[in-house]
C-alpha cells in the first residue's frame, strides 16, 4: 500500500485532490501510535503527516504556539517548557495502553481531542485549539480560526476538526493557546473511601473556590486501598493556603490523608492521564466513559453487576476508565445500556480489531444526529475518501 | 449607511396576511405581534443605525411552539431571524421585511440546577446574569460576562459565542457550554451534548456555538456553573508610553501570572471615562492597565505584590492597588462605563477586532492615523490579555457624511487587525456589520467550506440569511 508523505500543504492538496478524483480511499496518520484505535477500515493508500514537522510560531508573551501537524508532541512540550509554559489540557499519551512505540504527533492531539486530568479546570484540547489549516476531501486547503485566542469570525470549523479523527480533513497545521506552567503542584490524598463517598468528596472539592486542577478516585483493588486524589497548582503560598482550607473542608469524610508532592505525585497524575492505573492485563478491553460526575458510581455499579470490570474515575467522577473482558461484545451492550440510562457516552479505546469491527466503537447516535453527521462528512469530503468508516459506518 | 440588505421576496410580502393567519394557528394570540407599532420594538438591535421592519414577530413559550413555527416557515419558504434580547452590536438580530422575528425571551426559566455536578439547565431566553443570580445563593456563578449581561440572553450568547472581561481565566461561551436543545428549520428537535463533558462524535456543540442563529434555534442550554473565588481586587497602573504598558503585560504573563482581568485603556479613553466616572484615573499618562486578581485576602496580597514588582521596571507614573471595596468599584466603574461615557461626548461605532498582543503599539499608532485621515477621533479599550481590541470611532451624526466616514475608518481598522495576524471580531460576531469584510480574512475556499457546512443545517438559506456571509456567491451544501 502506498504511503504518501506530503512535504507541504500544496503537496497534500495535490495528493488528496487526485485521490478524490480517482476514488482512492485514504488512511490518515501521524506516526501510527494510535493506528489500532477506532473502527478498522479498508483503504487503498495512506497519507501521513510525518514529513510535516516543526514549530512554525511561538510567542510566549501571547501564549500561543503553532506547529505543523506531524510535529512530535514531545517537541511542542519541550519548546513550551523552555519558556515555562505548557499545553493546559494535559494531552494523554495512548502508547502505554496500546503498547505502541514512536512519537505521537500534535496533529493527532487535535484530531482526537486528547485531554487529561486538567480538562475539568482548563478545558479539553478543543478548548485550547484556536486555529487549524487542513486539506478537505476535495483537496482544497482550508483555514479556520487563527493565532489569536478570542475569535468569533465565521463558523467555528476548528471545533469540528477537533475530535473528527481525520474523517473530515487532513490537518496540516494546528495552533494552540497555552498557559504558564505552575510553580508548585500538590496532591491531597484521602484514603479508604468507597466510590460514592469519594465522588461526593471530589464534588465538594470541585465546588469549592480553591481551583482544583485534578480530581480522581482509584477504588480498592487486591491489597491496594482506595485513594481519592485532589490536585492543587499555583504559587507556593497560595497552594499552602488552599491545601489547608481543603483539608478543613473535607474533614467530614474521615479516614487518613496524605500529601503527595514532587516526582511521585507527577508519576501518579501521569498514570491517571494515560490510564495505566488499569493494571489487569493487556488482554482486556478498555472503555472511556464520559458522564455527569455524580453518575459515575451508579454507572460502575451497573457494570460491575454484569461484568468482571476494573475501573477508576477522573474529572471528579465524570470520566470513568473501565477494563472489561474482551470476549463477546467486550461489554458494549452493558455499557451502552448504562450510558443510555444515565446520560453520557462510552468509547471503546482498546480491543482487538475484530471486536472493533463488530461493535460500535463510538456511542451510537440518534437518527437526527446521524443525519447531521453524514451531512457534515459529505460537505467536507463528498467522495468519502478520508478515513472512511473510522468513527461510524458510512461516515 | 453603507451595508446592503437583500431585496425582499415580493411573493412572501404578498402572502403576509396568509402567513400571519398560519402562525396564529400555532401560538397563543399574545405571542404573535403584527401591528406596526408593536413590531417597531423589534426593528433593530444594538446596531441601531440600521432598521428593518419584520413581517411579524413570534414569541413562543415552549420548544414545541418553536418547532411548530419553524416547520411552518420551512414549508412556506418564510425567512426567520432568531432573537434573544436584541443587544447584538453587529446587527445579528436585525430583521428583514420578508422575515419573521422568532424571539425566545419569554422562555426564561431555570429548569434544573445541580451544584454537585456544577451544571444548570436553563431555557435559552434567560438573561446571562439571570443564571448567575439563580445560583449565587450557593456562591456559584456563570462565568462568561459580556458587558450587556443584565439584558442579553444565553440564546444570544450561544449564537455569538460571547466573551467578556474575565475570559482570560474562564474562557468564553463555547468553553462553558455542555449541551443544547436546538430546533432545526424543519421543526426537528435535536439534543446536542448533555451534562457530561465532550461529545461522542463530531463536536456539533462547538459548531453551533457562534453560528449566529444560522443552524437552528436553541431553546434550552446546559451550562457549567463555577464556584466564585473568595474575593477579587484590582490594581491600576499608568504608563508614559504605549510600549511600556504593552511590555508590562508581556512581563506579567512571562512571570506565570494569569490575572482574572487585564484591561488596557489609551489616553482618550482614560480622559473620557474619568470625566464621567471620577474614578481617580491618571490624566497625565498615555496608557493605563487595570489588573485584577482573585483568591483569598492573603493570596490577593501576595499576587498584587508580585505584579507591582513586575511593573516597576516599566516606570509606571501611577501605581494604585485598591485598598477597599469602594476603591475597587471606582476603578471598575470607569472601565465599565467606557461605552456609555463615550456616548456622552460623541456618537461612536464600537469595533471588535483581535490582534496579536505584541502588535499593540503598532496597531494603536495606525488606528490613530486612520481616524485622523477621516478627521475623526478614536478612543481604545483593550482586553490586553487576549488581544481583543475595542476602538471607539467617534463622529457626529448631525454632520452629513460623518457616519459613513466612521464606518469607513472602522473597516480600515478591521482590515488592519487581519493584516497583523488577528481577526475581524473577537466577541461581538459578524452579523451584518462585518459581513462584507469576511473576504479579507477568509479566501474563497475557506468561506465555501463554512457555507457548505452551514448548508447541512439550512440548505434553503432561511435562517438569519442576511448575515455573516457576503450576499454574493452563496452556496447551499
Amino acid at each position: 500500500m502506498t504511503t504518501h508523505l506530503p512535504r507541504d500543504e500544496q503537496d497534500a492538496s495535490a495528493i488528496i485532490r487526485d485521490a478524490s478524483e480517482k476514488g482512492i480511499l485514504l488512511s490518515l496518520s501521524g506516526s501510527n501510535t494510535k493506528a489500532e484505535m477506532g473502527r478498522p477500515n479498508q483503504t487503498d493508500a495512506s497519507i501521513s503527516s510525518a514529513a510535516l514537522t516543526g514549530v512554525t510560531l511561538y510567542e510566549p508573551a501571547e501564549m500561543v504556539i503553532s506547529a505543523r501537524s506531524g510535529t512530535p508532541v514531545s517537541e511542542v512540550v519541550r519548546t513550551l517548557a523552555g519558556k515555562g509554559q505548557e499545553l493546559p489540557f494535559e494531552p494523554m499519551d495512548y502508547r502505554p495502553l496500546l503498547g505502541t512505540g514512536g512519537e505521537p504527533t500534535i496533529g493527532a492531539v487535535a484530531a482526537m481531542n486528547l485531554s487529561g486530568p486538567r480538562r475539568i479546570m482548563a478545558g479539553a484540547a478543543r478548548d485550547s485549539l484556536i486555529g487549524v489549516r487542513f486539506v478537505n476531501g476535495r483537496g482544497e486547503v482550508v483555514k479556520s480560526g487563527g493565532r489569536v485566542m478570542k475569535n468569533v469570525t465565521g463558523l467555528d470549523l476548528v471545533k469540528l476538526m477537533a475530535g473528527s479523527w481525520g474523517t473530515l480533513g487532513f490537518l496540516t497545521e494546528v495552533t494552540f493557546k497555552v498557559l504558564p506552567k505552575q510553580e508548585r503542584m500538590v496532591t491531597l490524598v484521602l484514603r479508604g473511601l468507597k466510590d460514592d463517598r469519594a465522588i461526593e468528596a471530589l464534588s465538594q472539592a470541585l465546588g469549592s473556590p480553591f481551583d482544583i486542577t485534578g480530581a480522581a478516585h482509584i477504588p480498592a483493588r487486591n491489597r491496594q486501598g482506595a485513594s481519592t486524589l485532589i490536585r492543587l497548582e499555583g504559587f507556593s503560598v497560595s497552594v499552602d493556603y488552599r491545601l489547608g482550607e481543603l483539608r478543613r473542608l473535607l474533614k467530614r469524610f474521615g479516614g487518613s490523608t496524605d500529601i503527595l508532592e514532587g516526582r511521585g505525585a507527577e508519576a501518579v497524575w501521569q498514570s491517571l492521564r494515560d490510564a495505566t492505573v488499569l493494571t489487569d492485563g493487556a488482554g482486556r478491553a478498555i472503555w472511556r466513559v464520559s458522564t455527569a460526575p455524580m453518575k459515575g458510581p451508579d454507572l460502575t455499579k451497573r457494570i460491575a453487576e454484569a461484568l468482571d470490570a476494573q475501573w477508576f474515575y477522573d474529572w471528579g467522577g465524570g470520566l470513568v476508565w473501565i477494563s472489561t473482558p474482551v470476549d463477546g461484545d467486550a461489554g458494549a451492550s452493558v455499557l451502552r445500556e448504562a450510558t443510555q440510562a444515565l446520560g453520557g457516552h462510552a468509547t471503546l479505546v482498546r480491543a482487538p480489531a475484530e471486536t472493533r469491527s463488530a461493535v460500535d466503537v463510538f456511542e451510537p447516535q440518534g437518527e437526527t444526529l446521524m443525519t447531521l453527521t453524514k451531512g457534515i462528512k459529505a460537505s467536507l469530503d463528498p467522495a468519502g475518501i478520508l478515513n472512511p468508516g473510522r468513527m461510524y459506518a458510512g461516515v | 449607511m453603507t451595508i446592503a440588505f437583500p431585496k425582499p421576496d415580493e411573493a412572501v410580502l404578498a402572502r403576509r396576511k396568509e402567513i400571519i393567519e398560519g402562525l396564529g394557528r400555532l401560538v397563543a394570540p399574545e405571542a404573535l405581534i403584527v401591528s406596526e407599532d408593536e413590531r417597531r420594538a423589534f426593528e433593530t438591535d444594538g446596531l441601531t443605525a440600521y432598521r428593518q421592519m419584520p413581517l411579524a414577530v413570534v414569541l413562543p413559550s415552549s420548544t414545541d411552539e418553536v418547532s411548530a413555527v419553524l416547520r411552518f416557515c420551512h414549508e412556506h419558504g418564510v425567512k426567520v431571524v432568531p432573537r434573544g434580547a436584541g443587544t447584538s452590536l453587529c446587527g445579528g438580530a436585525i430583521p428583514q421585511p420578508d422575515a419573521i422575528v422568532l424571539g425566545v425571551a419569554k422562555m426564561n426559566r431555570v429548569l434544573d440546577v445541580s451544584f454537585e455536578n456544577r451544571t444548570a439547565r436553563v431555557q435559552a431566553g434567560i438573561t446571562n446574569l439571570g443564571i448567575s443570580q439563580a445560583v449565587s445563593h450557593e456562591g456559584f456563578f456563570y462565568a462568561p460576562d459580556p458587558s450587556s449581561q443584565l439584558a442579553c440572553t444565553i440564546a444570544g450568547n450561544i449564537a455569538m459565542n460571547s466573551g467578556g472581561a474575565h475570559c482570560l481565566k474562564y474562557g468564553v461561551t463555547t468553553n462553558n457550554l455542555l449541551g443544547v436543545t436546538m430546533v432545526m428549520l424543519d421543526g426537528t428537535v435535536v439534543e446536542i451534548g448533555g451534562e457530561h463533558l465532550d461529545s461522542p462524535g463530531y463536536d456539533l456543540l462547538g459548531l453551533v456555538c457562534g453560528s449566529e442563529g444560522q443552524l437552528g434555534v436553541v431553546t434550552e442550554a446546559v451550562v457549567r456553573i463555577l464556584r466564585a473565588a473568595e474575593g477579587a481586587r484590582p490594581a491600576l497602573f499608568g504608563f508614559a508610553s504605549v510600549e511600556d504598558a504593552g511590555a508590562c503585560v508581556a512581563a506579567i504573563i512571562g512571570a506565570g501570572i494569569i490575572p482574572v482581568a487585564l484591561e488596557y485603556m489609551d489616553k482618550p479613553a482614560i480622559q473620557i471615562c474619568e470625566a464621567f466616572a471620577h474614578a481617580g484615573y491618571p490624566l497625565d499618562v498615555e496608557a493605563m492597565l487595570i489588573v485584577e486578581v482573585e483568591g483569598s485576602g492573603q493570596e490577593i496580597d501576595d499576587m498584587l505584590r508580585r505584579i507591582v514588582a513586575i511593573a516597576e521596571p516599566f516606570r509606571p507614573k501611577t501605581m494604585k492597588v485598591s485598598q477597599s471595596e469602594a476603591e475597587s468599584a471606582a476603578i471598575w466603574k470607569g472601565r465599565k462605563s467606557a461605552f456609555g461615557a463615550t456616548g456622552r461626548v460623541a456618537d461612536y461605532i464600537c469595533m471588535d477586532g483581535t490582534i496579536p498582543t505584541g502588535q499593540l503599539p503598532h496597531v494603536l499608532k495606525r488606528i490613530d492615523e486612520i481616524a485622523k485621515s477621516y478627521g475623526l477621533g478614536v478612543a481604545n479599550v483593550f482586553h490586553a490579555g487576549d488581544g481583543n481590541l475595542h476602538p471607539l470611532v467617534m463622529f457626529n451624526t448631525n454632520v452629513p457624511g460623518e457616519m459613513e466616514k466612521a464606518e469607513k475608518a472602522g473597516e480600515d481598522i478591521l482590515r488592519l487587525c487581519v493584516e497583523v495576524g488577528g481577526c475581524l471580531t473577537g466577541e461581538h460576531g459578524v452579523g451584518i456589520e462585518k459581513r462584507d469584510l469576511m473576504t479579507c480574512q477568509f479566501n474563497e475556499a475557506d468561506l465555501a467550506q463554512q457555507m457548505r457546512v452551514r448548508g447541512v443545517f439550512d440548505p434553503l438559506w432561511l435562517l438569519n440569511p442576511a448575515k455573516v456571509f457576503p450576499l454574493e456567491g452563496r452556496l447551499a451544501a
